[in-house]
């Protein structure tokens, strides 16, 4: 079926501006990559591109889902998401410190990464079979809490702090929309306050050290300091126009940690500068509100939740990382989608991209028709 | 809770108003995002940018040489000598392999010095070379140089050292230098300069004094370097500047000529320009030679020279303190002449002056002399006599006014110590002592409280020789000021000039140190310092088989005496009669301003006798020394 919709008309009704724009990212983030390589493609940049490809093909293949079967996949890949993060739990190994690989024969698996789409086509699902009248009693919220805090317990267990956050984050944005009270979502706000001290104690100890060095980044600045001071040098002599392409000291000589990963954004701002960075914050932008605008569309309430679940998905990335490498968050390991070097992040996000992309085309189809 | 019936109309309603919401905050949170940017990026870009640099750019510092010091004619003194030296550069060092054991046995180190290393390469840099050795001998160096492949991290290469032409002769005057010490370090606020390898500071003497001159600034080679210390690409370097040269008063030859003649005894001789205090020489001997001290001696070296008693860590020039003995007397003469005594009255020497219920003696009858006669002869009584007839206050001021108690203006030295010309209103002071006539007696022949430098002996000498209230001078570049002539009736000084040239010439107690220079005469005044109180059967101490009970020998002089150029002041540490054991020595010196080949024959015959120059004597002692101590010899290389 597929092959025979791949004819210049179907092609013509692709969203080329969402491909464009985010192709457009992943170009700039593979000349960042060569550049933090020291000019090189090998060993990031090349990778990078071949992982993007392969998921932009992926997505595009998404977008000729429809509804509702990514529906009928919602619980399944939930389910089957759960199950693998309690096989990490007993197979994983342990990488960089924490057990978020699933190894499967030769195929490397990250869980916790299906998790985040997941989460947001799980409660989306369970919102739509929600009836309005029922949307402000308990059965709509314990549910829901449940599924959401499984998994986030699992992921926090790992320890995966950031993706933890992450998955939260998504959860809670898709049960907002959803329409529950508002003081579901302010209460615990204010009991995290209180709670504060209590979940700091209970933390491993280098999540509370990166929450004491952000708090106070000159406390250890040779240590666990030393990120975000050297990040915010690296951005910070970036100026307006940056110090040109490959002439960024601070990643070239390897001042800055992680300069190809989580803190690349600083890698890139060194050498494009703030221009550089407004771009690609716009550009982010721009992908995301497309992704809302498919979510405000949408004519089914699945289709409205989920596609603004999964831009959240796509706004909280990029949000969380450049707090991070900008010094107004903790230091949590959340990448920059699209541009962070590792096939994780580019999986998600793309999977995301798909499903939002088979949204829009399910409400052009639908619009069509009508 | 109010049953409230909601519709999907209801909650269409409420998803649109919260995607509002949502979409705010999104946008606020991009906002924050650009203006944190804009932050970072322009408002603190200058902060960001100098702290960028300062990752990016290092400074390999290269030591700046240091500055010389030269005598009065431009002959160094001390200076820097091209030397060998290895460093260890810890990130070009293969992790598997520890060489440094190899290196110290190729480089024969102590295990102290490895200890060392291994210490200061735990702490350093990736690209901050640590020193293995400094002023490696040529074979070492080749053998470093040749097995270089094999041994990665380690760096030859040639580097200086400082270099005392002058060694032994002129320890006291220049001091030594040596890496600095942590308290140093501390002292000068942690200046960075301090830590870099083979970078010396003084630690004794001019060397130390003249620090901030001869030091310089540190240039060095500017890298790019990696978090991990490799360096990626060297810069511009930043050029050094040298020290600054000293200039001192001092003509080296003589200097060394001096600290030869004084050859294996204890002591020190100060030459000095009466017309403008220049001085010439003042050397003290023996003395350390600063060519080791500055590689750093070994403590069996350091223990061998402090345990010596004939003091080499000790300037006698400035830092020790002796009775003048008789060399007070021409003063004590010029006092009495002041106080309106007449030269002409005489007194008869017996041998011995009973005052109150003691005898004081002197070392022969002389019979009746008058004062010129008993300035020649040095005769106590006469002093005795005359200075109990003589207001004791008045005569020490005079002596003091001659430089005796007196403490020089001497940038260059500030540890001297300038002893004392007592007085009555001193003696008050300072013990709450009436005077007596027996502490006239004393003072009146330089015993008792009197205590004096060396250096002073040249400035009294220089003061009676030109009638000029002359000030030493040791640095070249100080300001000269106008010398104003003493407060002293010129009848008087040319009465006690004439006095002195009896004592060498006309058959005076130095009758045998005449210059061998015709029409050149020599004026002097001898002086025998007791050191010890004589019981009756001991007289004639200057004999005293202990040579610590022994008495010092003192001689001031000056030449030509009918025209003073040179004065000189000599003290030898329990040297006996000063007659026999200092006057020769100023003869010899003084000969050699006049004439330089007759004093380096008389030089040479006089080596012969106590077993060559000092160099060799000092090496034959340590020898020696280590041998009686069980220590192995030295290897070649750091004998001479």
């Amino acid at each position: 079926m597929i092959t025979s919709a791949i004819i210049p008309r179907p092609l013509a009704r692709l969203p080329w501006r969402l491909i464009f724009m985010v192709t457009g990212i992943a170009m700039f983030g593979l000349v960042v990559l060569y550049s933090a390589a020291g000019g090189s493609m090998e060993p990031w940049a090349i990778k990078q591109a071949l992982v993007f490809l392969f998921f932009l093909c992926v997505a595009i293949g998404m977008s000729w889902m429809s509804e509702a079967t990514i529906k009928s996949i919602a619980f399944p890949l939930y389910g089957i998401t759960l199950v693998m993060l309690v096989g990490v739990e007993g197979l994983g190994f342990v990488s960089k410190g924490a057990q978020r690989w699933l190894e499967l024969g030769p195929i490397k698996l990250q869980p916790s990464e299906f998790m985040k789409p997941a989460m947001v086509l799980t409660l989306a699902r369970f919102y739509e079979l929600v009836p309005a009248g029922e949307i402000r009693k308990p059965r709509a919220v314990w549910p829901a809490l449940l599924l959401l805090g499984i998994p986030a317990v699992l992921i926090l267990i790992q320890p995966d702090l950031g993706t933890c956050i992450m998955v939260l984050l998504c959860g809670v944005t898709v049960m907002f929309l959803a329409g529950l009270p508002l003081w579901i979502f302010l209460a615990p706000i204010a009991a995290g306050a209180a709670a504060a001290p209590i979940v700091y104690h209970m933390m491993h100890g280098y999540q509370r050290k990166r929450i004491d060095v952000f708090i106070n980044p000159e406390s250890d600045p040779l240590g666990a300091g030393y990120h975000i001071a050297q990040s915010k040098i690296a951005i910070g002599s970036g100026g307006f126009w940056g110090k040109g392409f490959l002439h960024g000291s601070q990643s070239h000589l390897d001042y800055l940690p992680e300069g190809h990963t989580d803190f690349v954004f600083a890698t890139m701002a060194e050498e494009w500068g703030l221009v550089g960075g407004v771009l690609l914050i716009l550009a982010f932008a721009m992908v995301i509100r497309w992704g809302m605008r498919v979510s405000s569309n949408a004519r089914t309430r699945f289709g409205q939740l989920a596609a603004a679940g999964l831009s959240a998905t796509i706004f909280f990335y990029v949000a969380i990382n450049l707090m991070m490498v900008m010094g107004l968050a903790p230091v949590v390991g959340v990448p920059l989608p699209l541009v962070s070097f590792g096939g994780s992040a580019v999986m998600t996000v793309m999977l995301c991209l798909g499903l939002l992309m088979a949204l829009e085309r399910q409400q052009r189809t639908v619009s069509s028709l009508a | 809770m109010k049953p409230i019936r909601i519709t999907t109309a209801h909650q269409s309603i409420t998803f649109s108003r919260r995607m509002l919401l949502l979409g705010g905050a999104q946008a606020a949170v991009g906002g924050l995002l650009i203006g944190r940017l804009g932050w970072l990026a322009i408002a603190q870009n200058e902060k960001y940018q100098l702290l960028s640099e300062s990752n990016r750019v290092q400074l390999i510092p290269v030591p700046p040489r240091r500055g010389w010091i030269i005598d009065r004619y431009g002959k160094p003194i001390a200076i820097n000598k091209a030397s060998f030296r290895v460093d260890l550069i810890p990130q070009q060092m293969d992790k598997g392999r520890d060489i440094i054991p190899e290196v110290a046995s190729l480089l024969q180190l102590e295990p102290d010095d490895v200890d060392r290393i291994r210490r200061e390469l735990a702490a350093s840099r990736g690209f901050q070379p640590v020193s293995v050795a400094d002023n490696v001998p040529y074979e070492q160096y080749a053998s470093i140089t040749v097995r270089l492949p094999e041994l990665p991290g380690i760096a030859a290469s040639q580097g200086f050292t400082r270099f005392y032409p002058g060694g032994s002769t002129v320890g006291q005057l220049v001091g030594y230098v040596g890496p600095a010490s942590v308290e140093e370090y501390e002292k000068e606020n942690k200046n960075p300069l301090l830590l870099i390898p083979g970078v010396k500071i003084g630690k004794e003497g001019l060397e130390k004094t003249m620090e901030q001159t001869l030091r310089g600034e540190p240039g060095g080679q500017r890298v790019e370097v990696t978090a991990r210390g490799k360096i990626v690409k060297e810069l511009d370097p930043k050029p050094d500047r040298s020290g600054g040269t000293v200039q001192l008063t001092i003509d080296s030859d003589l200097h060394q000529y001096a600290a030869r003649r004084i050859g294996d005894q204890s002591g020190s001789v100060v030459v000095m320009d009466v017309e403008t205090g220049d001085i010439l020489a003042m050397p003290s001997m023996p003395s350390f030679d600063p060519n080791n001290f500055s590689d750093g001696i070994s403590q069996a070296e350091w223990k061998m020279l402090s345990e010596d008693d004939h003091l080499p860590l000790v300037d006698k020039v400035m830092e020790s303190l002796y009775p003048s003995g008789s060399t007070i007397k021409p003063s004590m003469a010029l006092a009495f002449l002041k106080q309106g005594i007449d030269p002409k009255r005489r007194v008869t020497c017996t041998g011995s002056y009973p005052y109150g219920n003691h005898v004081f003696h002197c070392d022969k009858a002389h019979g009746s002399l008058d004062m010129h006669d008993a300035i020649k002869h040095s005769c106590d009584i006469f002093f005795y006599d005359t200075g109990l007839r003589a207001n004791p206050e008045l005569t020490s001021d005079m002596v003091n006014y001659m430089g005796y108690g007196e403490k020089f203006d001497l940038p260059a030295i500030p540890s001297q110590r300038y002893g004392t010309m007592p007085s009555p209103k001193w003696l008050m002071q300072k013990y709450h002592q009436p005077w007596h006539g027996y502490d006239t007696i004393n003072m009146s022949i330089g015993q008792g409280y009197v205590l004096i430098n060396p250096m002073q002996l040249a400035v009294m000498a220089s003061r009676i020789a030109s009638g000029k209230l002359i000030q030493p001078r040791l640095l070249k570049a100080a300001a000269r000021h106008p010398v104003p002539d003493l407060s002293v009736d010129p009848q008087d000084l040319a009465f006690v000039r004439d006095a002195m040239t009896a004592v060498v010439n006309d058959g005076g107690t130095a009758a045998a140190s005449k210059l061998p220079i015709p029409g050149v005469l020599m004026a002097g005044k001898t002086g025998t310092a007791q050191v010890h109180r004589l019981g009756d059967n001991e007289r004639g101490g200057h004999e005293n088989s202990n040579w610590k009970l022994r008495d010092h020998a003192l001689f001031i002089g000056f030449a030509p005496a009918d025209k003073p150029r040179y004065a000189i002041g000599c003290l030898i540490e329990h040297g006996g009669f000063g007659a026999s054991a200092a006057a020769p020595i100023v003869k010899d010196t003084m000969t050699y301003l006049f004439d330089k080949q007759m004093a380096l024959t008389a030089l040479a015959q006089y080596e012969q006798t106590i077993g060559g120059p000092p160099d060799v004597r000092l090496a034959q002692k340590t020898a020696a020394w280590r041998q009686a101590n069980g220590l192995p010899p030295l290897p070649p290389t750091k004998q001479a």
